[in-house]
């Protein structure tokens, strides 16, 4: 308890730097579900690729060694963006994929709810499988790219330049996901599938062309978000993804599945209460915290904090 | 594609009760001399490389096909998904494992108090998370799966990461010695207490709770209009499924005479629904060859050691999107109509 309020501030912005982390995953589950009424299972596997994107761009295309933390001005930021986008391209790639393989087929023959989550499960021991394969099941280091430097101290927190900018970026990413769902056409489309898929198949929307733009755009936030977590944790194995995606998930629940507003405050929410649980607590307890919370809001509110019936801002 | 079910159903149907029963007793008696056929030249060909066949019946086989059936009575029969069944598999084996090494009883004494500790954590868990539909169920079933295995990872008292060692095996029951060198004895400990679940089951399914369970699983809403007690059966499905993963898991604990948490991550979970779900969901039959085959194909291609996990996923992914209702489905009448599938009305 003590740690919690000498060090309040310092925990307030590591766990909304990692909130916004967890935002971005979650998005991968909010909008697909908000699509589809299903869990999209794999997602935690399209989180670890985009790390494994992140690690290699850095490393073997752009040739960084593993302690090249001296970067400046135009490379450092010529090699952020390249990563960012290696990463998104990489999830978004591969969230695609994993709606062809594991869902199109079974959509399209209504079978029951249970039937594409076994295959989503399937595919995602595929993928991490391979990626255990091709690395020997060890951890991979990423090169440190940015210098983890601490910026200013606020209220003795102290701002860590990698910190500061998931900070900065991450919500700009989901103002611009939030802006393109409510505003453009594709993002009508997939609102009015979310709605109602037999109507917006009669309104001439193209079914297939929305559901995969839908996991493209899960895919992509998510990728960011491995991205940004490359840059904070500096290291990934096959199998990172269970514990972020299951972290995420959560949040996604606590906000009201397929609502996109709630994955933005159960994200964020999320953050903060692992990390002041960690500080109260310690840190083997922080997962526990979370599903009590959890299960005791749920009780409240079965639908999440911010429910499913927002149509305006539900996917 | 051919529908075996049918096929098995008409042929059953057309048989008089003495042709029954002998089916029945022909069929349990090749069940129990499975153990057996590793040793003929003709049947060796389900040894498993590597590890002992007669273990792999035990576990994962056995143990998976009763888990599985124990899941299906919630997930299959009243159309709950449930993602955390490992805990009540790890409450019924720390309760074999804590009371088998700090008191006298032994493992026939401690079965029916693990049944009892995992049912009262079915009802525990149960009346507060059963109001919650779908998907809700889902995550707060995987949570609640995820609090028992980080207690007993951080709870130094019973072992903590390192679990508990020196449980005792079964004594003797009918002159039958259980110990490590008797893997077949457990297998048929464990072949009697799925015998007893499909029984159990089978019985249930044709009275009043197996219609509940039926009217709740296809339309929830209607069930309560009708005055079915929804919450009530909800709870004891949960509580029914919650005894058997229970039971397995105080055979297995005094089985492996080891247990840690390692052994009950939310991995088993998922691998017990995939049973479920591969086999034919609601369908008892589909149930057991679902988790004959899911738990008895890693063992056999363990030659490929590594890439044994990736054919895993992938024969998920191929059976599911040929036999999405599983390889051996439900009958037509049981199934809910698609329409309702479709909108998320129903649960499952």
């Amino acid at each position: 308890m003590h740690t919690l309020i000498s060090q309040f501030w310092q925990l307030s912005f590591s766990g909304i730097a990692q909130g916004f982390i967890y935002v971005l995953i979650s998005l991968g589950y909010t909008m697909v579900y908000g699509v589809l009424r299903m869990i999209n299972f794999a997602n935690s596997e399209i989180f670890m690729v985009g790390t494994f994107a992140t690690v290699v761009m850095t490393r073997d295309v752009l040739n960084h060694p593993a302690n090249s933390g001296d970067l400046h001005g135009f490379t450092l930021i010529f090699t952020m963006v390249a990563c960012l986008i290696a990463s998104m391209l990489a999830s978004g790639g591969i969230a695609m994929l994993v709606e062809l393989i594991a869902y199109r087929r079974l959509r399209s023959r209504g079978t029951n709810r249970l039937a594409p989550l076994i295959s989503a499960i399937g595919i995602s021991i595929v993928i991490s499988e391979s990626v255990s394969l091709m690395t020997a099941g060890r951890a991979v280091p990423a090169p440190e790219v940015l210098h983890k430097t601490s910026l200013v101290t606020l209220l003795g927190a102290n701002i860590r330049v990698d910190q500061l900018m998931v900070v900065i970026v991450a919500p700009l990413m989901f103002f611009f996901l939030q802006y393109f769902v409510n505003n453009t056409r594709l993002g009508k489309g997939i609102r009015a599938v979310s709605m109602n898929e037999e109507t917006a198949k009669l309104m001439g929307i193209n079914l297939n062309r929305v559901i995969s733009a839908t996991f493209l755009i899960g895919g992509l936030m998510t990728g960011a978000a491995a991205f940004f977590f490359e840059t904070v944790y500096e290291s990934t194995k096959f199998n990172i993804g269970f514990s972020l995606g299951l972290a995420a998930f959560t949040a996604a629940v606590l906000g009201g599945i397929g609502n996109i507003r709630g994955a933005f405050f159960g994200g964020l929410f999320l953050g903060l209460l692992e990390t002041y649980a960690s500080a109260v607590l310690g840190s083997q307890w922080k997962s526990i915290t979370v599903f009590v919370v959890l299960i005791v809001v749920l009780l409240f509110r079965p639908n999440g904090l911010f429910g499913e019936a927002v149509q305006q801002t539900r996917v | 594609m051919i529908n075996l079910r049918d096929k098995g159903a008409s042929a059953w149907a057309g048989w008089n009760k003495p042709q029954r029963s002998i089916f029945a007793v022909l069929a349990i008696a090749a069940a129990a001399l499975l153990p057996f056929a590793g040793n003929f030249s003709f049947t060796s060909i389900l040894n498993t490389p590597i590890s002992s066949y007669a273990d792999v019946l035990v576990y994962p086989v056995g143990m998976f096909v009763l888990m599985a059936l124990g899941l299906n009575i919630v997930v299959g029969k009243s159309g709950m998904l449930d993602l955390g069944y490992v805990a009540f598999f790890a409450i019924g084996a720390y309760t074999m494992a804590i009371l088998g090494t700090h008191t006298s009883l032994n493992t026939w004494e401690i079965l029916p108090i693990g049944i009892a500790f995992a049912m009262i954590a079915g009802v525990l868990l149960g009346i507060p998370s059963l109001r919650l539909r779908g998907d809700y169920l889902a995550i707060v079933t995987l949570g609640f799966g995820e609090i028992v295995r980080i207690i007993a990872l951080n709870t130094m008292k019973i072992g903590g990461p390192n679990g508990i060692a020196n449980i005792p095996n079964p004594p003797s029951v009918f002159g039958i010695d259980f110990n490590i060198m008797t893997p077949n004895s457990f297998y048929w400990l464990v072949l009697v207490l799925i015998l007893l679940t499909i029984w159990m089951i089978r019985r249930l399914s044709v009275r009043r709770p197996g219609r509940a369970w039926e009217a709740i699983r296809q339309d929830e809403d209607a069930a309560e209009l009708m005055g079915v007690r929804t919450l009530r059966y909800k709870i004891w499905s949960f509580v029914l499924g919650a005894g058997v993963g229970g039971a397995a898991g105080v055979v297995y604990a005094s089985k492996a005479i080891y247990i840690s948490p390692d052994a009950f991550t939310f991995n088993i979970s998922v691998l017990i629904l995939s049973c479920v779900v591969f086999g034919g969901i609601g369908n008892i039959w589909g149930v057991v060859l679902g988790g004959v085959f899911l738990a008895y194909l890693p063992e056999r291609i363990r030659f490929i050691s590594n890439a044994r996990q990736l054919v895993f996923g992938l024969t998920l992914i191929i059976i599911m999107n040929f036999r999405p209702d599983g390889i051996l489905p439900r009958k037509k009448r049981e199934k809910p109509l698609k329409s309702q599938e479709k909108s998320g009305a129903a649960n499952v």
